[in-house]
């Protein structure tokens, strides 16, 4: 069985940072792989690691810059990448469907019998294109799972889905699949010395536009960020001044007259 | 072109956001000027739609299809009824479910897809408040076209009341076999302790750092004779079982005192606690969102701040 796992590098923004038009001021982002994507390179990990994967492939959208990061997927576990970029896409806010172009591509070349990604990303949040990329290819899915168990002799992964409330949802999932990952699932691995090493001799195929058969108009986003700003603090609290024994002092007080002690 | 909304239901309950997403499609149906139809999919649909028959609403269609979700009868009838309603807007809410079909809907349909909507506006087109980069900033985002998606965060609208006047029709749809199949539910976070029979919850997040200062708070929470509780990051590390999560997927807690210990206060945490009598935050990062709901607030070091109370209780 061949898995697909597509990762992201995701910015974070600092605590103090400035707004530059509609986006953070590049000073003040942090690039990671997101946190989801994580749990979903190791999932993927340890299907090969158990036998039912044969080959591991993660795919990523995103500039050069995100070599590093497709690299620390590598590192970890996966045999080979790939990534997408283009001019294009530079500067662009994509929508869903043309990040579903642009997987949809990679799937026809791969053909993966599942494909494992985060619930969201952490900085656009959108949660949407594991579930429309599947939709796109004809694939089964399940949304937010944290509990897996794939059967590729049944061809059938049995999941959980993580609903509101403390309930989760038990689901048969024919395979072909897209799965999208919650965080939880498992407990990602930090990459060793020797998988680092290992991951600069594992290939990194670098696609553009042309080389997936699309052109700037298939990917031409239906979404504009017109205005980014820092959201109005409704806080109303009391704030504690002072050095740590007197704020705690203080504290202490308020936790007394709500009639809190041990 | 109409206003289409899905409700949502669960073990035999319909869930708060589909009142909230009526709101907000009816908000979006008066500002284009169009009729607000509302669907309700599986389970005991009749006194689903008697409940979903609220102020506002025109007309309620009836999908009798199976019990509980079933992502492939969501997406189908939905689809099947934007297409007989013309409905160019069709409006669910942004919950586990919702984005288990939401983006498959919008892909079938050929329209733009926006979720967790906090906010919208239309004027000549859509444009949708949502936030970034981890609730830090929120921006608006224009959508081209007048046709799409939309999935709106629980919370955000209030839910619709009244009674309403609507029609209820039955809706026929075929549903193809499912290649996903639900075979159960899982209650999980059962145990020794209900963090939400608490009256005082001292609550740890990722500002912890590391497993080993997990000692500090609990030392905290022992001078205090308060429980102990987490949010996500602390249970998905292991370090605490499940049935200490406050949030969204874990529990939802009302103590009289709660004190968010390094925890920046993310959206799906805060529901889980927004509801506590005093809300008293410790964090580093003086915009967090939790200071948002606080009642008070220490900006600083949880580690030089936790010890400082711990003598003021030994």
């Amino acid at each position: 069985m061949k898995v697909l796992v597509t990762v992201k590098e995701v910015a974070e923004a600092d605590d103090d940072f400035s707004i530059e038009g509609t986006d953070i001021a590049e000073s003040d982002l942090e690039y990671d792989l997101n946190e989801w994507d994580d749990y979903a390179v190791e999932a993927a990990v340890q299907l090969a690691e158990s036998g039912v994967a044969d080959e591991v492939v993660a795919v990523t959208v995103g500039p050069e810059r995100a070599e590093e990061t497709i690299r620390m997927a590598l590192a970890k576990g996966a045999d080979r990448a790939v990534r997408v970029w283009d001019d294009a896409l530079d500067g662009s806010f994509p929508d869903v469907a043309s990040k579903v172009d642009l997987f949809e591509a990679v799937v026809a070349e791969e053909e993966p019998d599942l494909i494992l990604g985060g619930v969201q990303a952490a900085d656009t949040g959108f949660g949407a294109t594991g579930v429309a990329l599947a939709e796109r290819i004809d694939f089964e899915h399940a949304a937010v799972v944290n509990h897996l168990d794939v059967d590729a002799d049944e061809g059938v992964a049995h999941v959980h889905r993580e609903l509101e409330g403390g309930v989760e949802e038990l689901t048969d999932v024919d395979l072909p699949a897209v799965l999208t990952v919650q965080t939880g699932l498992n407990e990602p691995r930090y990459a060793s010395l020797r998988g680092i090493r290992q991951a600069q001799r594992k290939e990194i195929a670098a696609k553009e536009l042309s080389d997936l058969g699309l052109t700037a108009a298939d990917v031409e986003s239906a979404l504009t960020v017109r205005s980014m700003y820092e959201p109005e603090s409704e806080s109303d609290a009391e704030i504690i001044e002072g050095d740590a024994g007197e704020s705690a002092g203080r504290l202490a007080e308020v936790l007394r007259e709500k009639g809190v002690s041990a | 072109m109409s206003v289409l909304v899905i409700a949502e239901h669960r073990r035999g309950d319909l869930r708060d956001v589909s009142y909230e997403a009526i709101t907000a499609g009816r908000e979006l149906a008066d500002e284009r000027g169009s009729d607000l139809h509302v669907a309700v999919i599986g389970g005991d649909v009749d006194a689903f739609a008697e409940e979903l028959n609220c102020e506002g609403v025109d007309a309620i269609h009836a999908v009798d299809d199976g019990e509980e979700f079933d992502h492939n009868a969501y997406q189908t009838a939905a689809a099947a009824l934007a297409d007989r309603l013309d409905a160019g807007a069709v409006v669910t809410p942004n919950s586990v479910n919702g984005l288990d079909y939401a983006p498959a809907l919008a892909e079938a349909l050929g329209v733009t897809l926006v979720t967790d909507a906090v906010g919208i506006d239309y004027d000549d087109g859509l444009t949708v408040t949502r936030e970034m980069y981890g609730s830090k900033v929120e921006t608006t985002v224009d959508v081209a076209g007048d046709r799409f998606v939309l999935t709106v965060r629980g919370g955000e609208w209030p839910p619709v009341e009244g009674v309403g006047d609507a029609t209820v029709e039955a809706a026929d749809v075929d549903v193809p076999e499912s290649g996903a199949r639900v075979t159960g539910f899982e209650e999980v976070g059962g145990g020794d302790v209900d963090i939400a029979d608490a009256d005082v919850l001292v609550s740890v997040g990722r500002g912890i750092e590391e497993e080993e200062n997990l000692e500090l708070v609990e030392e905290f929470a022992d001078a205090l004779g308060a429980t102990l509780s987490a949010s996500r990051p602390i249970v998905d590390n292991g370090w605490l079982p499940k049935n200490r999560q406050v949030g969204q997927s874990g529990k939802v807690v009302t103590p009289d005192v709660y004190i968010a210990v390094g925890i920046s206060g993310a959206v799906q945490h805060v529901a889980g606690m927004k509801g506590s009598d005093t809300i008293i935050a410790v964090n580093t990062d003086p915009n967090a969102p939790i200071f948002d709901i606080a009642d008070y607030a220490i900006v600083g070091d949880l580690f030089d701040v936790v010890p400082e109370l711990i003598d003021e209780f030994a």
